[in-house]
């Protein structure tokens, strides 16, 4: 299992078009990929679900990968928060 | 070709030409039946080849999307493709089949109000608005599921066609490519034809108009009051030329930008825009508007399944009263209820609607929802020129209580140290008990505007929603000349300023007697601002009166 935190920077947060582009690239995996948010979690695959987390700018979240390919995930989505949140 | 022409008579309600492909508008509700005949397997596969056909249509919508408005604002349909694909979405509604042995239009409307509910509930306005993209979503598989697609050519130019349109289907409408109306029924004084006014676009009310015409030809010839379906190349290019020459007409009205509002005798009047939401403040702007003289805030509560936030109404005050810069703003407190409602409001259906349960009405029973207006108001009014208007108002009693709760709200306001600037406070005068007392009311306001439209209806006794009764309605009507001159008369006495904002301001008939009684402002859609500048200009009250 890996896991990373990362704090958005995004002025308007995991909006509808990074959570899209986030459920493409974890759907690119087959580890399962959650985000964490306040005790609340959603897999990274999830559209709605991501969205419904409301994740705002300033909010902490917890990424946790697991399984098969869980060290290139965990890499592949610190890069993608990094330069899209 | 000849043979194939199809004219259908109506009421012009704008006169002018149409040209575009007709569209019937789908009703928003498909009314699914809840539970199959089917086997679920057999629905489940219903749903799935819909799904599968919404992805095409997704993909091919995004794809022509890319190239008019860029890949940012394409990828909302990209999103949309992928709520498709979202398992929590679909595993909903396939339990809906299997467990309630639902069909798949139920399945899919009960989870896509499901979905679209929990984020209506939101904290952040951004994803509240996101519930529209999952309704929509839903729509389209409901559409398709009833086999009535959207033909993927909306893009281009329309006349559209409908039974009726609510207000707020009209405000939901895309009018970008939308060149004309057809309705079947509606009177001229229908909220299509008041939208028709306002944006200045040819329609006819009262068509016996046929759904199988979507997707045809047609023209539209408000000057005649009848529709072409399928009009052959002669006519169309008749048609054309006719149009073109409104084109250049209008276009000699912008002419008259910047030129003051004033007779040939000196006499001048401020000439103001009605509006129904922020969309429209950038029209007001362009036909030279000297300020809002109506701002219908209604839209703010009708097009959202919530009573609007504070903060919500005051990010679109603002922008309103930012872009007008300095001049007046006038925000006509809610004025929901009779044949506006929004269903979050709860409002019992009522044998007499236009004499019910609404606007100052709803306001002074429901304060929190009152005060919450009036505060976003008075903030807006730190950004610019505010005014705000009661409406309906029938007693002084009425008008102390409104200010009360408004002086109420600056104090909050003033603790919490939020900047504000004067408001004026003025009243709609648009029910005979109002003129009658507009001595009284006078002295409690600082302006008057006369609702033309309510007060010729409460005053004829007439239902502006019955087609029926046009025959009989005459807005010239000297009771309700005389209405408006009395209510000018009194507000004068008292140092209130005087102005009217219904449908009257824009009757170019009525402008010189307007005049006459020292009117001081007319507050008209957009589209009439020039065409009333043109009016003014010509007219010299030195002459002997005209009637």
């Amino acid at each position: 299992m890996k896991q990373f935190q990362y704090t958005i920077t995004d002025p308007v947060g995991i909006h509808a078009r990074p959570a899209g582009l986030l459920v493409k690239a974890a759907k690119a995996f087959q580890s399962s990929i959650t985000v964490e948010k306040d005790g609340k979690t959603a897999a990274a695959t999830k559209l709605m679900a991501l969205m419904g987390m409301g994740i705002k700018q300033g909010n902490t979240v917890t990424v946790t990968v697991e399984g098969a390919d869980e060290k290139e995930a965990a890499a592949a989505m610190e890069k993608f928060f990094q330069e899209n949140l | 070709m000849w043979t194939d022409v199809k004219a259908a008579a109506g009421k012009s309600i704008w006169d002018g030409i149409a040209i575009g492909r007709l569209r019937w508008f789908q009703k928003r509700e498909v009314q699914a039946r809840s539970t199959s005949g089917l086997a679920p397997e057999e629905e489940l596969e219903r749903f799935e080849q819909a799904r599968a056909r919404a992805q095409v249509q997704l993909r091919s919508l995004y794809e022509s999307a890319v190239g008019e408005v860029g890949e940012d604002n394409a990828a909302i349909f990209e999103i949309h493709q992928m709520m498709l694909e979202d398992e929590d979405f679909l595993d909903a509604v396939r339990s809906v089949i299997r467990t309630q042995r639902g069909t798949a239009e139920h399945a899919v409307q009960v989870t896509g109000e499901n979905f679209a509910a929990a984020f209506a509930a939101m904290e952040d306005t951004y994803m509240q608005a996101r519930a529209a993209d999952v309704r929509d979503v839903a729509h389209r598989l409901q559409a398709i599921l009833a086999g009535a697609e959207e033909k993927p050519d909306w893009d281009e130019p329309f006349i559209l066609m409908a039974d009726d349109l609510s207000p707020s289907e009209t405000v939901q409408l895309d009018k970008r490519k939308l060149r004309g109306f057809v309705t079947r029924g509606g009177s001229t004084n229908s909220h299509t034809a008041i939208l028709a006014r306002t944006m200045g676009i040819p329609a006819l009310v009262g068509v016996e108009a046929d759904p199988a015409w979507d997707g045809r030809m047609a023209v539209l010839d408000g000057y005649n009051q009848c529709l072409y379906v399928d009009p052959a190349p002669s006519l169309l290019t008749a048609m054309e030329v006719r149009r073109r020459a409104d084109a250049e007409q209008a276009s000699l009205l912008q002419g008259l930008k910047k030129k003051p509002n004033v007779t040939l005798d000196g006499t001048e009047i401020q000439v103001f825009a009605n509006i129904g939401s922020d969309a429209d403040v950038g029209l007001a702007l362009q036909n030279d508007a000297q300020g809002i003289g109506l701002f219908r805030s209604e839209f703010l509560y009708l097009n959202s399944g919530h009573s609007p936030t504070e903060e919500e109404q005051l990010a679109i005050y603002r922008r309103v009263v930012e872009t007008m810069a300095g001049k007046k703003v006038v925000i006509r407190t809610l004025d929901i209820g009779a044949d506006k409602k929004a269903d979050y409001f709860g409002l019992e259906r009522e044998e007499n609607p236009a004499l019910g349960y609404r606007a100052i009405r709803i306001c002074l029973t429901r304060k929190d929802l009152f005060k919450t207006q009036l505060r976003a108001i008075l903030r807006a009014s730190a950004y610019g020129t505010v005014a705000v208007m009661f409406p309906m108002i029938i007693s002084v009693r009425e008008v102390r209580d409104a200010k009360e709760l408004l002086e109420d709200c600056r104090r909050e306001l003033t603790g919490q140290g939020c900047p504000m600037g004067r408001v004026e406070v003025g009243i709609m005068v648009e029910t005979p008990a109002a003129v009658m007392i507009a001595d009284e009311l006078a002295r409690e306001v600082d302006f008057f505007s006369l609702g033309t439209n309510d007060l010729a209806q409460y005053t004829l006794a007439i239902d502006r929603q019955n087609p029926r009764l046009d025959p009989f309605y005459d807005p010239h009507h000297p009771a309700v000349l005389r209405m408006v001159r009395m209510a000018a008369e009194a507000g004068h006495r008292h140092g209130c300023w005087v102005g009217v904002c219904g449908e009257l301001g824009a009757d170019l008939a009525l402008t010189e007697l307007f005049l006459r009684m020292g009117v001081d402002e007319l507050s008209v859609s957009p589209s009439a601002i020039l065409p009333l500048r043109r009016r003014i200009r010509g007219l010299d009250l030195r002459l002997p009166p005209n009637s």
